[in-house]
């Protein structure tokens, strides 16, 4: 009994630090509707700020209760000040972006900062001392319970209540209420909204900032705090309801104690539960605990333009340089082949996710779940049942089609910023899921000896394989989308209300093309399996989701070779970089911000544009 | 007198607290050109509504051809031979006109789910009929997003058409059209109807077209039918006369 009140307090503690952070990317949202993926590494930065200064410099030497405790705070202080300039510099350029490159800005910034961190703070870890005034512990119910964990306790209502006042009770706090619900409305009032744009991201930069600060004296200070907290953070927000800080604050203590408690209960499956519950409230509240739906979408979008085949003559080099690399692949190096069979898997992978994104209309978060399964599924048939590739390779896109449709039922009912969460939160329980089931998947280890039959296992043979296999299914995909399929696919997309009153289910289109997709992503992931050898827990994780999203808004949304051409130049590039330098992370996050601020159509779309821009003036 | 192809049975719908539409029943004989007038927020928009699915009535029943379609998702009544236009025009604004088109048609034949053959090799000659017969043969490439307003109700009337309609609901066919195109568009809707059958049911605001094209006018005031028959006999009903001219002062 006395341990389970103090797992419960140990819940209420870690709800704290979580509320913190999301009540920050909350509030970010609110009034700029921007989902920050960088939150988490502002969060990070605080930790490590604070590390530097309360053991280096003047306030180290000062040493104490300031020592510590102005630390912190300036760490924060300091965290807020960088999202502010952020918001000057970035952000500010992206408001009238689309959700999802508003998505991609952001993680652009987390590249950016993981390389800055591993430049200033170095790769190992750090560890802060114990917080003055709250060293040790106290006894409850005779269990001793640490006292700055008490003080955690305390910091999330007492942040709750201030954030309150400052809404409720300040002229600033009502302003940013009034921004939340017309944004136009305020400015029209004379409001600088610049200003109040700035102020903003310095008010969730800095409870960012301070969420981290505050785990020095818990937890060592590591580079992969960022993503482990913004993963949580964005779940905690759903689960609450976008803008609503009540609704963060009642989720953070749901998440904190289904940690708490699940360990005792359940340690196999804690990471499952917490997605599972996410999943289990956004199918009952699709807009979250206390979230309301969200208003129209902001005047003059408009319906993305007609999509098109390639121009001729684009076509026609394309095809050509096709056919040059398929003839001159003998000659090529076992690298160059082993490189560009990876290129064809991404490729297909990529046309897989715009399938459903660019036609249809929903966001995914979580696409690296077929992908994976379909690697796993070859992997197991071929490690229990000793099945050969090809049985494997025919396997894999049944599989995850059958995940698909599963998966599939729950996410496309919901849409937006919210479809594309519970997308990531079942790719997490299919991640748990691989992670934790170790007797069958092997968790971390994966499973090894995944190789091709035979006949495929040369490099060049193995090249071709993927090539026929890969390019088949950019084919089907894109016979689908100008087939009567994508059609009805753009209709729901473009006017629900209509669909419906031709005839057309949305729901039912949405479902299958999201098993469709799902199925070859599942063959690409299978592919992938036999090149590599092995699959991991990694290929169902939230990156490899990432670069199949940065791959199509690289490429461009609305064009249909976009996936394609985004695929090349996103694998490209990573590989280039990480050959040339160390600091490649750094580098294409710059790359990523200057074609989000510069290409907003992405590469095809900026291509067609050239193209008709040529083609007129020639006229 | 046969079956009526639309029977509305005692219709009741409740936002919050306001009965929107509070006990109104009709019927619609096959063919039979029929407008719901009535003022702003008289409850027209939410009558139709649940005449096609979009809104679930608290109470009542919705009868078409005598077989109970209350519940049934707009799709269905869709399947059933009920086309629909609305008030602010609903088309798919990355499609051409004859793919807009097109793809009502698709639905109709039930081919939605074709994966392989390219849609623009599928029922082309149809869609140029249809458009033909709504008079937008020569603007079917454009893209529908750069239409004009009445040519976008032009279309979505082509679209009602792709099923072979039993009954058209036609939500203020003429809104936001210029006075001249109004008539022209009610003449060839009505023209349409009588030839190939359809009945029509549409609500509007503009007297000129009520009373030029309706064979029966019902009137709708804060959510009840308060007269309804013939155009002559409602103009000069007194309460209608009373809910329009406010009694004096227009």
């Amino acid at each position: 009994m006395e341990a389970l009140a103090v797992q419960a307090l140990n819940g209420l503690a870690s709800a704290s630090s979580l509320f913190l952070v999301a009540s920050g990317l909350t509030v970010i949202f609110g009034v700029s509707r921007i989902v920050n993926f960088a939150h988490g590494s502002l969060y990070m930065l605080g930790a490590y700020l604070a590390w530097t200064f309360v053991s280096h410099g003047p306030l180290a030497e000062l040493g104490g209760f300031w020592g510590f405790w102005g630390g912190v705070l300036l760490a924060a202080l300091a965290v807020g000040a960088l999202g502010a300039v952020l918001e000057m510099t970035v952000l500010r350029r992206i408001y009238h972006a689309p959700e999802l490159f508003q998505l991609l800005a952001t993680f652009a910034l987390v590249l950016v900062v993981q390389d800055v961190a591993l430049l200033l703070w170095g790769a190992d870890d750090k560890f802060g001392p114990r917080a003055p005034l709250l060293r040790g512990s106290v006894e409850i119910l005779g269990l001793r319970f640490p006292r700055y964990e008490l003080f955690l306790i305390a910091v999330g209502p007492v942040v709750l209540g201030l954030l309150w006042l400052l809404f409720h009770r300040t002229r600033f706090g009502i302003l940013l209420r009034a921004a939340t619900q017309d944004r136009e409305m305020v400015s029209a009032l004379g409001v600088d909204q610049r200003l109040l744009f700035t102020a903003v991201f310095f008010l969730g930069a800095a409870l960012a900032g301070l969420g981290g600060a505050l785990q020095l004296p818990r937890e060592a200070v590591t580079l992969h705090m960022d993503m482990a907290i913004i993963v949580e953070a964005f779940v905690v927000v759903v689960i609450g309801g976008l803008g609503s800080l009540p609704g963060a604050f009642l989720a953070a203590l749901l998440i904190g104690e289904l940690h708490a408690f699940g360990i005792l209960v359940f340690p196999r499956i804690t990471l499952v539960l917490v997605f599972l519950v996410m999943a289990v409230v956004l199918v009952l509240r699709p807009h979250g605990l206390l979230g309301r739906a969200p208003g129209a979408p902001p005047a003059g979008e408009q319906s993305p333009p007609l999509p098109r085949p390639l121009p001729r003559g684009l076509a026609l080099a394309a095809a050509g340089a096709l056919a040059g690399l398929l003839l001159a692949a003998p000659f090529l190096g076992d690298y160059p082949l082993i490189l560009l069979a990876d290129f064809a898997v991404f490729i297909l992978f990529a046309a897989s996710l715009h399938f459903i994104m660019g036609p249809g209309g929903m966001a995914s978060f979580g696409h690296a779940a077929y992908f994976g399964a379909g690697a796993y599924a070859a992997a197991l048939l071929l490690r229990h049942l000793a099945a050969p590739m090809e049985a494997g390779l025919l396997l894999a896109p049944f599989a995850a089609g059958l995940v698909g449709l599963l998966f599939g039922w729950f996410c496309v009912r919901l849409s937006g910023v919210y479809a594309a969460m519970l997308t990531l939160a079942f790719a997490q329980i299919a991640w748990s899921v691989a992670f934790q089931w170790v007797e069958v998947t092997g968790g971390d280890n994966g499973i090894l000896g995944v190789w091709p039959s035979e006949w495929a296992r040369g490099r060049l043979a193995f090249f071709y394989l993927s090539v026929l296999l890969c390019g088949a299914g950019v084919l089907l995909l894109r016979r689908a989308i100008f087939a009567p399929f994508g059609l009805a696919l753009r209709a729901q997309r473009d006017s629900p209300l209509r669909a419906e009153a031709i005839g057309i289910d949305g729901f039912r289109i949405r479902w299958l093309a999201f098993a469709y997709a799902a199925a070859f992503a599942g063959l690409a992931g299978a592919l992938f399996a036999f090149g590599k050898g092995s699959v991991f827990p990694t290929y169902l994780g939230i990156p490899r989701s990432v670069d199949a999203l940065l791959m199509v808004l690289l490429g461009g949304v609305q064009t249909v070779s976009g996936p394609i051409l985004g695929a090349i130049a996103y694998a490209g590039l990573q590989e280039q970089l990480a050959r040339l330098t160390e600091l490649w992370r750094l580098l294409l996050g710059l790359v990523i911000l200057a074609l989000v601020l510069f290409f907003p159509r992405g590469l095809a779309g900026a291509l067609a544009h050239w193209h008709d821009g040529r083609r007129e003036r020639r006229a | 007198m046969s079956t009526p192809i639309l029977e509305a049975e005692g219709l009741v719908k409740a936002w919050g607290g306001v009965r929107a539409v509070d006990g109104v029943s009709f019927s619609l004989a096959p063919g039979e050109m029929l407008a719901l007038i009535g003022p702003n927020g008289a409850g027209k928009s939410t009558c139709f509504n649940m005449l096609n699915g979009q809104v679930r009535p608290d109470a009542g029943r919705v009868r078409l051809a005598g077989q109970d379609i209350t519940g049934l998702p707009p799709r269905a009544v869709w399947r059933l031979g009920v086309g629909r236009t609305f008030q602010v025009t609903a088309t798919f604004g990355s499609m051409s006109v004859r793919e807009n088109v097109r793809l009502a048609l698709l639905s109709h034949h039930r081919r939605l789910l074709g994966l392989w053959r390219p849609a623009s090799h599928l029922h082309t000659a149809e869609a140029e009929a249809l458009l033909e017969r709504v008079g937008m043969a020569a603007q079917a490439d454009r893209p529908c997003a750069v239409l004009a307003y009445g040519d976008l109700k032009r279309l979505e009337l082509a679209m009602a058409l792709a099923h072979a309609p039993r009954l058209l609901l036609m939500d203020e066919p003429t809104a936001g059209m210029a006075p001249a195109e109004r008539g022209a568009l009610m003449q060839q809707t009505a023209a349409i109807a009588r030839e190939a059958g359809i009945a029509v049911l549409f609500t509007e605001h503009d007297m000129d077209v009520v009373f030029g094209h309706a064979q029966r006018v019902l009137v709708l005031e804060r959510g009840r039918l308060i007269a309804g028959g013939a155009p002559e006999a409602v103009r000069a009903d007194p309460r209608v006369r009373q809910v329009y001219l406010g009694g004096g002062h227009f």
